[in-house]
């Protein structure tokens, strides 16, 4: 059995996802922005719902080496055009080539790398939020 | 014991209710995620597009994914690399350290029809039952089920999907079940 605080806690959070958030992209949308911002670019959205209509998860996750964490594979426009990460695919063969910058860098400039409408990223936007009230 | 499921149940009807508000998906312009004056948006696929035509479900995407891989809505490739396969287990495995809540049914079957063995063993679950300290604080944080579920496959509010066996229903042992169920 768990202890109560433990419930609570588990309460809290809970309530936390209950409330609404101020962005509501497509389920399962990252924003990868480790370096797009400062390149003057947009940042790149990549959308798992349009992706997983045309491949498992296993393509990109096992086979390609992605790393399952936002941001986490350092991603960066020489390694793409060296085939590796978007590049095994976006290379005119499997899908259309790299020169559609605009394709991929379609985001809101100024947002940091996440998933949106995951249960992290709801926490910590909250409690961010819930602190800059607390603040003013 | 009603106080404590009191707690639970609050958070949640509220989130049901505002799940079952937007029944619609949003246009790229208005999810606050793109740039409206990005020059792509008119080319992108719009979700609601491609999503409306697949098997619905009340949450995520609001597309039952394994109903639209089973019956054939889509079909998504194995493999890009020609000598990689897949290989599908038909493995359930019994969950008991639940509190009071019915027991978790993890199935192997539906989750290696999409995933390579690798992407769990051993980097997310030691492969051995009972192996792993998993518990609900850990995977509302992101990790054991967390990483995927609440942020691309079934979001973590719907507890009765990984609890789906009531203790009074269930005679067998936990761990790797002789029949499976999923299927
Ligand atoms: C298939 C998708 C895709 C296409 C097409 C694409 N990019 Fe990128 N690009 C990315 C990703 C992913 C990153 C990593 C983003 C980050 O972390 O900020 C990136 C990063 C960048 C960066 C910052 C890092 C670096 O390598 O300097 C620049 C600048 C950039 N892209 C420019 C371009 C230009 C110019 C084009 C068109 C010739 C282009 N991109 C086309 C996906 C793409
Ligand atoms: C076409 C390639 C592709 C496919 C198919 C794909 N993903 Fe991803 N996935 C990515 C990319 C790209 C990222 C972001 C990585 C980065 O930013 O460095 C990502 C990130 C993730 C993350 C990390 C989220 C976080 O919390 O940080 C998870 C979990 C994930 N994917 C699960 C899945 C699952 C489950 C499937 C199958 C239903 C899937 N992916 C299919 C490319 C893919
Ligand atoms: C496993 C192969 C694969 C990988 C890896 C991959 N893509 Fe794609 N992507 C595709 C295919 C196929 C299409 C559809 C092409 C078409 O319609 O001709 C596509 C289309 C897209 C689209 C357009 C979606 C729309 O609405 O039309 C975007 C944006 C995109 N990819 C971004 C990315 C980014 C960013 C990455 C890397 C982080 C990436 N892709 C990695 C295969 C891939
Ligand atoms: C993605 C699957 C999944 C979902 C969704 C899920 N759980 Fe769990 N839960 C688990 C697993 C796995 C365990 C650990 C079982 C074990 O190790 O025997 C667990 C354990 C628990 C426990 C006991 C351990 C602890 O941390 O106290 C509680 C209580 C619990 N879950 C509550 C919930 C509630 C409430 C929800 C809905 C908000 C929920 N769970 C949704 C998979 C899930
Ligand atoms: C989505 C994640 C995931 C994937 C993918 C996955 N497994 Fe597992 N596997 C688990 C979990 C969770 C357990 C139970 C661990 C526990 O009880 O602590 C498990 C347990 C096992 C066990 C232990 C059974 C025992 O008798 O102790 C074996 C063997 C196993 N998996 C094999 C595989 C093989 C082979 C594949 C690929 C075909 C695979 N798994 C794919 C999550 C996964
Ligand atoms: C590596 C990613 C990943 C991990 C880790 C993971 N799942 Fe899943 N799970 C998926 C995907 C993808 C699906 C397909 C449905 C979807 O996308 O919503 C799925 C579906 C399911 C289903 C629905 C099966 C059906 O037939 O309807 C259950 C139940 C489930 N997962 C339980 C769990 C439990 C319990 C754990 C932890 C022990 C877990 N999952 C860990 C990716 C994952």
């Amino acid at each position: 059995m768990f202890k109560n605080g433990k419930c609570i806690f588990i309460a809290f959070i809970l309530s936390l996802l209950a409330t609404p958030i101020m962005v509501a992209a497509e389920y399962g949308d990252v924003l990868i922005n480790n370096y797009s911002d400062e390149a003057g670019m947009r940042p790149v959205v990549f959308p798992h719902w349009f992706h997983r209509i045309r491949f498992r998860c296993k393509v990109c996750h096992a086979d390609l080496g992605f790393k399952m964490e936002a941001g986490g594979n350092q991603i960066n426009m020489l390694k793409i055009i060296d085939g590796e990460y978007c590049g095994a695919c976006h290379n005119g063969e499997v899908a259309w080539a790299v020169e559609n910058c605009d394709i991929c860098h379609t985001g809101k400039p100024g947002q940091p790398t996440q998933v949106h409408q995951s249960t992290a990223s709801k926490l910590t936007t909250t409690t961010k939020r819930k602190q800059a009230e607390s603040v003013e | 014991m009603k106080f404590k499921h009191s707690l639970y149940i609050l958070p949640l009807s509220l989130s049901f209710a505002l799940l079952a508000a937007e029944p619609s998906w949003r246009t790229l312009v208005e999810d606050g995620l793109h740039d409206p004056t990005s020059p792509a948006i008119g080319v992108l696929q719009e979700p609601a597009s491609a999503l409306s035509l697949l098997p619905p479900d009340t949450t995520g995407n609001q597309v039952s994914w394994i109903r639209a891989l089973r019956e054939g809505y889509i079909e998504p490739r194995t493999n890009i690399l020609p000598e990689t396969k897949i290989e599908v287990l038909d493995m359930d495995i019994i969950m008991e350290k639940t509190g009071e809540l019915s027991l978790v049914m993890f199935p192997h079957k539906p989750h290696t029809e999409w995933l390579d063995c690798a992407n769990c063993h051993d980097k997310i679950f030691v492969e051995k039952v009972d192996a792993n300290p998993i518990n609900m604080f850990a995977i509302l944080s992101g990790e054991y089920c967390g990483q995927c579920h609440g942020a691309v496959a079934f979001p973590l509010t719907e507890c009765n999907r990984c609890h789906s066996v009531a203790r009074s229903s269930f005679t067998g042992k936990p761990g790797v079940q002789p029949i499976s169920v999923s299927d």
